[in-house]
């Protein structure tokens, strides 16, 4: 079945795949995974906040876009953002956003729903008494949880929030719909003008599931490290 | 900045000559169901089989269960519709190929759509499946096999229907994700819901309505699911049992 199986394609496309579609790839997984996670740790203290509106407010964002194919949300933020940067910079017109900031957006105001449940867990997992504790001591709202609350449901989340960046680095394939030059992208381009899409995306393939299975190994590692120390 | 609202375009007929955007919108909800509903049956399926074999004494077999769920849990789901639809026909013997590459529209898409995204979801089933039979005191399986039961006859007797009553709460879960997840066939040509609102957008230059239209349904579909799965839950709740859909452990996913 590898009879004609053509593995020069990718000798001489590697450099290409790599250098522009991976890093644009990875780029924008490490971006939309730090913007997540800020974003989403913000949506998990208000989902939690004892100010009603607040709380109902981040509840109905996160839920709305949980029930909503990420195909969908891509296509939404990409018509949505030229409207969106015309409001923010006082235009008649909707601007030109480019593709990387388009589709950074996208994957922050998305992925941060899911980390904030993860964070809203790791939040709700810390003892009430050590938010007592604090405000006893004097700290503010804002410093007991920079100070006390956050950095231990940091800690004990950590392997579940990188498992879902895991999943992000799948997901950021699915900008393949706007027709950007990801990894999937870039290897469906050289597929088609070589007329070599079973090398191609095989070769696809083998990559995500090496680096996907070996940061999955990682986390799992790391899991049990964390568990052995508490 | 100007964008004309115009929410009678539900009722202008389109061009692709299926009757109004409404009509076209409603008939893309069919194909997403369709593909969810026949995605879900395979992998219930073959997700039950993977995930029993992975709890079995034999330790091939639980390798070879391992194997699957790491096979299809660290592939984007995007690269699999390629695979699936692009290299699979080029791989098994050729006259299989053929028949697979002249299937009629809408179905050379359809088709390799199902077996993607049931086989997707099964390694995600099957660790639903695994979860759930580990959950279970070991002793009901020792007594399963004091009782003179076979290994088989333990598990369609006393394990699995224990297991399953469990596994209800994160089964539905699975299933809106398949609904939400049949939207990347799309990328293979398969003209469902999502697909259906794109092309709206493109026709008629009517970009919010078409895309709020498709939103409005995907949250009703999702209501509706969780209205019965509520339902559902109630009526198999094991009595005893704290039911797992408000707690368990936060994990990552879609």
């Amino acid at each position: 079945m590898f009879a004609n199986f053509d593995f020069d394609v990718i000798e001489r496309s590697w450099r290409y795949l790599f250098v522009t579609g991976m890093a644009f790839t990875l780029r924008l997984t490490l971006f939309a995974m730090a913007g997540g996670i800020v974003f989403g740790t913000l949506l998990a203290m208000m989902r939690l906040s004892s100010i009603k509106p607040l709380a109902w407010v981040a509840g109905t964002y996160v839920n709305t876009l949980r029930s909503v194919p990420l195909v969908l949300v891509i296509f939404w933020f990409y018509f949505l953002v030229p409207y969106i940067g015309a409001w923010v910079l006082r235009s008649d017109t909707p601007i030109q956003v480019g593709a990387f900031a388009s589709s950074l957006l996208t994957f922050v105001m998305f992925e941060a729903c899911y980390y904030c449940e993860i964070m809203r867990a790791g939040i709700q997992s810390i003892p009430r008494g050590q938010v007592s504790a604090g405000y006893a001591l004097g700290l503010t709202y804002w410093q007991s949880m920079a100070l006390v609350v956050l950095p231990q449901a940091f800690r004990n989340m950590l392997p579940v929030l990188l498992t879902q960046t895991i999943v992000l680095f799948q997901d950021v394939s699915l900008v393949y719909v706007l027709s950007i030059t990801d990894f999937v992208g870039a290897a469906s381009k050289v597929a088609e003008r070589d007329g070599r899409l079973v090398e191609m995306y095989s070769f696809v393939a083998v990559i995500y599931f090496a680096a996907c299975f070996a940061l999955s190994q990682f986390v799992r590692r790391l899991q049990a490290r964390i568990a052995v120390v508490r | 900045m100007h964008y004309h609202w115009n929410w009678r375009i539900f009722w202008q007929q389109s061009p692709d000559g299926s009757g109004t955007y409404l009509h076209t919108l409603v008939i893309g909800l069919g194909w997403t169901l369709a593909l969810a509903l026949l995605a879900w049956a395979l992998a219930l399926v073959v997700g039950t089989i993977i995930g029993v074999i992975r709890t079995t004494p034999v330790r091939w077999l639980e390798r070879v269960g391992n194997a699957y769920v790491e096979l299809f849990r660290n592939i984007p789901l995007l690269v699999q519709m390629f695979l699936w639809y692009f290299v699979m026909p080029e791989l098994v013997p050729q006259g299989l190929g053929d028949w697979i590459k002249q299937m009629p529209p809408p179905w050379g898409a359809f088709v390799p759509a199902v077996l993607c995204l049931g086989t997707f979801t099964s390694a995600r089933v099957a660790e639903q499946v695994r979860a759930g039979i580990n959950s279970l005191p070991r002793g009901q399986r020792m007594a399963g096999t004091a009782l003179g039961l076979t290994l088989p006859q333990t598990y369609r007797y006393v394990l699995l229907p224990m297991a399953f009553r469990i596994i209800v709460p994160p089964l539905g879960s699975e299933f809106l994700n398949i609904i939400k997840n049949s939207a990347v066939a799309l990328t293979i040509n398969v003209v469902e819901l999502t697909a259906r609102a794109r092309a709206m957008q493109e026709y008629s230059f009517q970009v919010f309505e078409a895309f709020t239209a498709a939103t409005v349904i995907y949250l009703l579909v999702n209501l509706v699911i969780v209205l019965l799965m509520r339902h559902l839950e109630r009526k198999v709740a094991v009595p005893g049992y704290i039911g797992m859909s408000g707690g368990g452990a936060p994990t990552a996913g879609h």
